[in-house]
């Protein structure tokens, strides 16, 4: 196995991986939509980056072609951004509210006012 | 000729009255273009269901692509039976939101809430009735972004940090389940689920199937809110209005549930070789510690929503160990509960609604007496409960019963006996209402509102009806299900 001709898998993962660390390391919750879309991106690659082949070209018949790259990843990725940008503008959307109800867009002080509250309706 | 084109209807239809609410805005036409919608579906569901029944499934090529190549939309007893239950819960959820909406939401918002229920209605009964892996995700994610519009619309600001919560909980639970569909796709070169069934059998290479089977599994666990992966679901059902609590706790987790049994009993159905991984034992033993745990958390809550939102994940562990039983009446026992939870569920977190707008608070400790002043709706609640124990007689001791016939004929009597016991800790949680509501005096300060205007009362009553109806007489929950474990379990089972 040639480590050189899967770098594409390597790039797939290392990015994967970093997108969900940002998501759990992070306490803000920007920072966090940043990770979740570096993930999703990663996804992109590892449909996309296969589909190629050296040489190919797009899959048009023509005689004096015979190699062609497979066009379907490409289509399912197309719809996997739109579902990607759809995640992001609601998420970015849901923090602006956020932003407006408890005046602050870190994961601990949202916690900690949302259990300052509970308590009080306890007592 | 337009009974040919059924399957496509089901999903186009609520998919289109979204964008025409949005067009109309006024709340009172939003209103009455989602019931059309959801009663329409309900019939739709229906015929399907019982065409499925006469002609055996249905398979229906999306702009006449031939399976594989196009998306096939494929109607078997079971995606029919999942298809029944959606609908019957929209169906039911509209005319109560009427007026619990309209008490809930600013009236300048409400279209916003209908046209996000009619999304999501679209999402949930696309993903039962797809037959593409890829198309799923798709649907999976119309559903899943409507839901966290939906979540958001809760009156307190906590329903704010639950939506963001769930969203990004959601959103890697559905990248999970891409790179599963990924890798199965690399390896067979196919989308549709039948097709990569076959496929499957003929690859070589195990890991990556392995892989796929775990990133599948994760992903869609997060879904259905499998132990551990459920943290999002108390607070999205706590928060969220009456009404969303109702319809998601009956519909979403449980038709994340059906796309597990789908993987698991269709696509991965020829691989053998992956029969011999610890999948079953894994996922036994994560229903066990849910089922348990959960049960027992739900047990000290103080707020009634919270204390039903961790009842469902010990209910959804229920559902998990039948499919981790992996015999015939264990299969049978976790779609049963599909259906039998659902409408159980359904009607208690209605019922709660109910009391959340006369009372204003559902708080056990601020709702001594309840009875005295809402004697059908405290009523209500306590024989949906029972239907939640398990009591015979009612929908949920149908299951119970094949849960328990299924770990003995397992010969793991000490399954059947965790059964039993945990109906106990359910028994416990629900007697905690009957004490409060019945036997405590009325509290000073409980408001005197009486009951909640018809609206919201019969489509609440009448689930409450079906609870004990579908414990009596089991012929579709049992007797339809039945017809789809036989599908199942001839594909094979994994």
């Amino acid at each position: 196995m040639n480590i050189a001709s899967h770098y594409a898998y390597a790039v797939t993962i290392f990015l994967m991986v970093a997108g969900v660390f940002i998501v759990i390391a992070r306490g803000n919750l920007v920072k966090k939509l940043i990770g979740l879309s570096i993930f999703q991106t990663s996804v992109y690659l590892l449909y996309i980056a296969p589909g190629k082949l050296i040489g190919g070209t797009a899959p048009i018949v023509a005689p004096e072609f015979t190699v062609y790259s497979n066009p379907l990843p490409h289509v399912l990725i197309l719809t996997a951004i739109v579902v990607g940008v759809a995640t992001l503008a609601l998420g970015l959307a849901i923090v602006v509210r956020i932003r407006e109800a408890y005046d602050s867009i870190e994961e601990d002080e949202i916690l900690a006012a949302d259990q300052a509250e509970d308590e009080r309706q306890r007592s | 000729m337009i009974a040919e084109h059924l399957p496509a209807l089901q999903v186009v239809v609520p998919l289109l009255s979204a964008p025409a609410i949005v067009l109309v805005r006024r709340h009172r036409a939003a209103w009455i273009i989602a019931t059309v919608t959801s009663w329409a579906a309900l019939a739709m569901a229906i015929v399907l269901a019982m065409r499925v029944a006469d002609l055996g499934t249905i398979s229906y090529a999306i702009g006449s692509w031939a399976p594989p190549w196009g998306i096939e939309y494929r109607v078997d007893a079971l995606a029919a039976f999942v298809l029944v239950l959606v609908s019957l819960m929209g169906a039911l959820a509209m005319p109560y939101a009427k007026v619990s909406i309209a008490a809930e939401l600013p009236e300048e918002q409400e279209y916003l809430f209908y046209a996000m229920y009619c999304l999501c209605l679209a999402g949930l009964l696309g993903i039962a009735i797809t037959g593409d892996a890829f198309n799923l995700f798709v649907f999976l994610e119309i559903s899943s972004l409507s839901t966290y519009v939906l979540i958001a619309l809760g009156r307190r600001r906590q329903a704010l940090s639950a939506a963001y919560q769930y969203l990004v909980m959601g959103t890697i639970g559905a990248t999970f389940y891409v790179i599963g569909v990924g890798l199965l796709y690399l390896m067979t070169g196919t989308l549709n689920m039948a097709d990569m069934a076959q496929r499957l059998a003929q690859v070589d290479e195990l890991r990556p199937l392995i892989a796929a089977l775990a990133f599948i599994t994760v992903g869609i666990g997060l879904k259905l809110a499998l132990f551990p992966l459920h943290q999002w679901l108390p607070n999205a059902y706590t928060h969220a209005p009456s009404v969303v609590t109702a319809f998601l706790a009956a519909t979403a987790t449980k038709v994340s549930v059906y796309v597990l049994i789908r993987f698991y009993f269709t696509v991965f159905a020829q691989t053998p070789r992956l029969h011999d991984l610890p999948f079953r034992e894994l996922l036994m033993l994560l229903s066990v510690v849910a089922i348990v745990s959960m049960s027992l958390v739900a047990l000290f809550q103080d707020e009634l929503k919270r204390m039903l939102a961790y009842s469902s994940v010990a209910q959804i562990g229920y559902i998990t160990l039948g499919i981790s039983l992996t015999s015939p009446s264990g299969l049978t026992a976790a779609t049963t509960h599909l259906f039998n939870h659902g409408v159980t569920k359904g009607a208690l977190f209605l019922l709660v609604g109910v009391v959340a707008l006369r009372c204003g608070v559902t708080r056990l400790s601020q709702l001594s007496g309840l009875a005295s002043r809402m004697p059908v709706t405290a009523f209500g609640i306590v024989l949906a409960g029972m239907s939640l124990i398990g009591v015979p007689g009612t929908a949920g001791f149908v299951t119970k019963w094949y849960l328990v016939r299924a770990s003995l004929e397992r010969g793991s009597w000490w399954l059947a006996a965790l059964v039993v016991a945990t109906s106990l800790i359910a028994l416990g949680y629900v007697w905690r209402f009957v004490e409060t509501a019945y036997l405590k005096e009325p509290d000073a300060e409980l408001p005197r509102a009486g009951e909640a205007p018809l609206w919201m009362l019969i489509p609440a009553l009448l689930l409450v009806a079906s609870c004990v109806y579908f414990g009596l007489e089991t012929s579709f929950n049992v007797g339809y299900v039945g017809e789809a474990v036989r599908l199942l379990v001839r594909q094979g089972g994994a």
